[in-house]
């Protein structure tokens, strides 16, 4: 099967009403903002364009790369998308990429279709485009590290809101989703990284009027800050929701909320950040930084490494 | 460097006013400076069929998309008496049907009415209306049962006549081809070929097919390096052979 | 690969298959609404939800088990779900030492695992049914009438229509690599895992500005058509008598469903 569901796609049914309620309002405020921006930018020509490239995104999705043992790496392509496309389009692009995802092939879900858009389109578009246009005009080297960072803290990203979500609504039990899907998708997010930077470097060396004439709107500095922003929040949320400490009886106190998953999801949260002052929340965010930092070198040493074959 | 002939202009008359077509030296180039056209002048008469020859790169592309204005005004063109300018696209965009190469990229439509829909539906006219043109529409290219059909789902040959189908909703005064008869295999260029013949209307095709241009245009025109340089009768143009290959270019019986 | 693994409509002249596309899409959505609010463990209601698809599967022509067969795309997901046995809620079933962490399933983290598999379940099925029934551009249709942004729907209409001829393209460009790709024996496959993915990047790249290029001709080819950027729709579907009476009648048994759930 070309199209195997990818633990991104929240299905129906794993999502309370008022997750769902609530993603769709937020999903459906930022798709009405991105028609009205990429009609003043696009004009007549919007919906030829964003139609192809959303065709695009999922055909690019089927180009699966074998990893090992018969897995292979998936393609997400939101920050590609946001990257080549500008951000407003990237997120209309992977809005009707996610829709017909749903309505045609049952990969992820009808009501939770507003948290899968906002996931994998808003999230992934902030991240991408919001971290390319803090280092668009720099050397190549780092652009594309930093090209290659974006995408790959747009997956994290993804699989991190998509837990929060599952445990708001019930459905998951943090201590054990937050590890299971960052850890899955910190692999996959290697995939999606490599793939996207290697696809910018093509399109750069190929067609690189394609790439200006696209971001020429964008070039205000409030997506950089947004990305950076969120992108900053993710690096200190994720370590800090994985590392919580073992026993049941300590999580129990924490997620009390969870009684057939209706309570109200903002009961928890400030719980949740008391931590936050504690001492080990701050060595946690300080590993987490550090991974980061990590994962940049590596990613700079990649987009050397590509630039100087080229 | 192609050897340039004399143009050969045997039926060209001195003044072409009124005729459907007039374009008189239209001149081209493309934003990287390169130019595309040098000076084209062409008149097509109503109800004549008309082949456009040359090789790749020869500017005929660019000449049919300038037709209808596409890439932007131009007054050197006059379509049924009517400059090709902003005020005047609409009216133009139906006298002209423009039918692209590859019919992947004219049926932009999931299934096969909308798109014959979508060219009616954009001139403004009544429910009625466009649902009587895309009936008629099809039934002209023998496509009727494939009204409700997806685009994606058709044979090259089906995508073809129903490319067509498109413009005609327009009730064009004149058909403009890109290659009509590519990737088609021989029976479906054959019985593409015996269709176009019934259609009573002026027709332009740009083609690399010689034999199609000896069974269906009287009259031919060559094209190279943006210039018109020949411009004939088929019959008489088709028996010049170092003319065809100075311009890259081999008649049907070679 | 066949083209129709990507056509999910099963053609039929059942009274499903002939309902407006806009009365089967509240429907559907209303099922699948109706489910999520439905508390944990009501296990009658659910079952009568299960009783309202089984007959919407019957009477579409396609045979009572025609979704069933489909449903477990979403089985992957589970997984996820697999944590939310051991709530901390209710009262322990057993206790599992693992060594490392000692795991205590409870009845209501039982429960909601269940409830929430069925709800997913019952909801994918309803999904199914909607796009076997129902043409992807009638879906499309409907939606425009249900006050989707027309941009959006326009979008979709193009991702569907192109969708088949990029991942065919696609699918050439995966040929072309692996038919030069020379599997050696004794030599490891096809390079390093560093190597293919970056070889993916650069056929993705290539996609990319075909597909921009292609997006360009046919904005080229829209403007021929008449095209100025206001696009219009033709609005060929009416809602009959029937259609409302199916959808007023399926709205008041999930109002019912509703209903009994809670008094439970």
């Amino acid at each position: 099967m070309l199209f195997s569901p990818t633990p991104l796609h929240i299905p129906d049914g794993f999502l309370n009403l008022v997750i769902s309620l609530l993603f769709w309002a937020l999903t459906m405020a930022m798709v009405g903002l991105a028609i009205s921006k990429t009609n003043k930018t696009l004009g007549e020509r919007q919906i030829p364009l964003m139609g192809v490239m959303a065709a695009f995104i999922f055909a690019a999705q089927m180009l699966n790369f074998p990893v090992a043992g018969g897995t292979s790496g998936h393609f997400l392509g939101g920050a590609l998308a946001a990257i080549v496309l500008g951000p407003w389009a990237g997120i209309l692009t992977m809005t009707a990429v996610v829709a017909v995802q749903g309505l045609l092939f049952q990969d992820g879900g009808l009501l939770v279709m507003g948290a899968n858009i906002f996931n994998m389109g808003i999230l992934t578009a902030a991240i991408g485009f919001g971290l390319y246009r803090a280092v668009r005009n720099r050397p190549r080297a780092l652009r594309l590290g930093g090209i290659g960072v974006a995408a790959w803290l747009s997956t994290i990203a993804a699989a991190l809101i998509t837990s929060l979500q599952l445990w708001l609504s019930g459905t998951s039990r943090l201590e054990i989703v937050i590890p299971a899907m960052l850890g899955v998708h910190a692999l996959i997010g290697f995939g999606e990284a490599v793939i996207t930077v290697a696809a910018v470097a093509f399109i750069e060396q190929t067609r690189p009027d394609l790439l200006r004439a696209e971001n020429s709107a964008n070039g205000k500095w409030g997506w950089a800050v947004a990305g950076m922003g969120i992108s900053l929040l993710v690096v200190l949320i994720s370590p800090l929701a994985s590392a919580k400490p073992d026993g049941l009886e300590r999580i129990a106190e924490d997620l009390g909320f969870i009684n057939a998953g209706r309570s109200a999801p903002y009961e928890i949260l400030p719980d949740y950040t008391v931590p936050l002052l504690g001492e080990t929340a701050l060595s946690t965010i300080l590993a987490g930084a550090i991974g980061a930092l990590f994962v940049l070198g590596i990613l700079i040493l990649v987009g050397r490494r590509m630039s100087s074959r080229a | 460097m192609p050897v340039k002939h004399q143009a050969v202009h045997d039926i060209r008359t001195p003044l072409c006013e009124g005729e459907i077509l007039q374009v008189q030296d239209l001149e081209f180039a493309y934003p990287s400076g390169y130019a595309a056209l040098r000076g084209i002048d062409l008149c097509i008469r109503e109800g004549e069929r008309v082949a456009l020859v040359g090789p790749n790169g020869a500017g005929k592309s660019t000449l049919m998309l300038h037709l209808n204005g596409i890439l932007g005004q131009s007054k050197a063109i006059l379509i049924a008496g009517l400059p090709v300018i902003p005020e005047n696209y609409p009216v133009i965009r139906a006298l002209v049907g423009l039918v692209f190469q590859n019919p992947d990229d004219q049926l932009f439509s999931p299934t096969v009415f909308e798109d014959v829909a979508f060219g009616p539906l954009h001139m403004g006219l009544s429910e009625e209306e466009i649902y009587q043109r895309v009936e008629e529409a099809l039934a002209a290219v023998q496509m009727s049962e494939f009204e409700d059909h997806l685009c994606y789902h058709l044979s090259m040959g089906q995508k073809k006549r129903v490319a067509i189908a498109t413009v005609l909703a327009m009730r064009p005064k004149i058909l403009v081809l890109d290659e009509p008869s590519a990737g088609l295999d021989p029976r479906a260029r054959r019985s593409l070929i015996q269709f176009l013949d019934t259609l009573p209307i002026t027709m332009l095709a740009a083609t690399h097919d010689m034999r199609l241009v000896e069974d269906l245009f009287p009259r031919m025109v060559i094209m190279d390096e943006g210039e018109i340089v020949a411009d004939g009768l088929t019959s008489r143009l088709m028996a010049n052979d170092s003319l065809l290959k100075a311009h890259g270019l081999e008649s049907s019986r070679a | 690969m066949h083209v129709d693994a990507f056509n999910q409509y099963h053609a039929g002249e059942s009274l499903i298959h002939h309902l407006d596309a806009r009365a089967k899409v509240v429907v559907a959505i209303s099922f699948i609404f109706s489910n999520a609010l439905l508390p944990d463990g009501s296990w009658v209601t659910f079952t009568l939800a299960w009783m309202f698809l089984l007959l919407a599967n019957e009477l579409s022509g396609l045979g009572l088990g025609f979704t069933l067969k489909r449903s477990f795309v979403a089985l992957p997901f589970a997984l996820v779900a697999g944590s939310a046995i051991f709530s901390p809620l209710g009262e322990p079933l057993a206790v599992w030492d693992l060594g490392f962490m000692t795991l205590i399933p409870t009845d209501a983290g039982v429960r909601r695992f269940f409830s929430v598999l069925i709800r997913s379940w019952l909801s994918v099925q309803m999904a199914i049914l909607l796009v076997a029934t129902t043409p992807f551009p009638d879906l499309i249709h409907a939606l425009e009438h249900l006050r989707a942004p027309r941009v959006l729907t326009t979008i979709i209409a193009f991702l569907y229509r192109y969708l088949f001829i990029l991942t065919d393209e696609a699918r050439r460009l995966l040929r072309a690599r692996e038919s030069r790709s020379a599997n050696l024996s004794g030599r490891k496959h096809g390079g390093t895992l560093w190597w293919r993915a970056k070889v993916t990047g650069n056929m993705v790249g290539q996609l990319f500005i075909r597909s921009y290029e292609r997006s360009d001709r046919i904005y080229k080819a829209m403007l021929s058509r008449g095209y100025a950027g206001h696009l219009r729709t033709l609005n060929p579907h009416i809602m009959r008598r029937f259609d409302w009476l199916i959808l007023i009648l399926s709205l008041t048994f999930l109002l019912l469903v509703q209903f009994l759930g809670w008094i439970q």
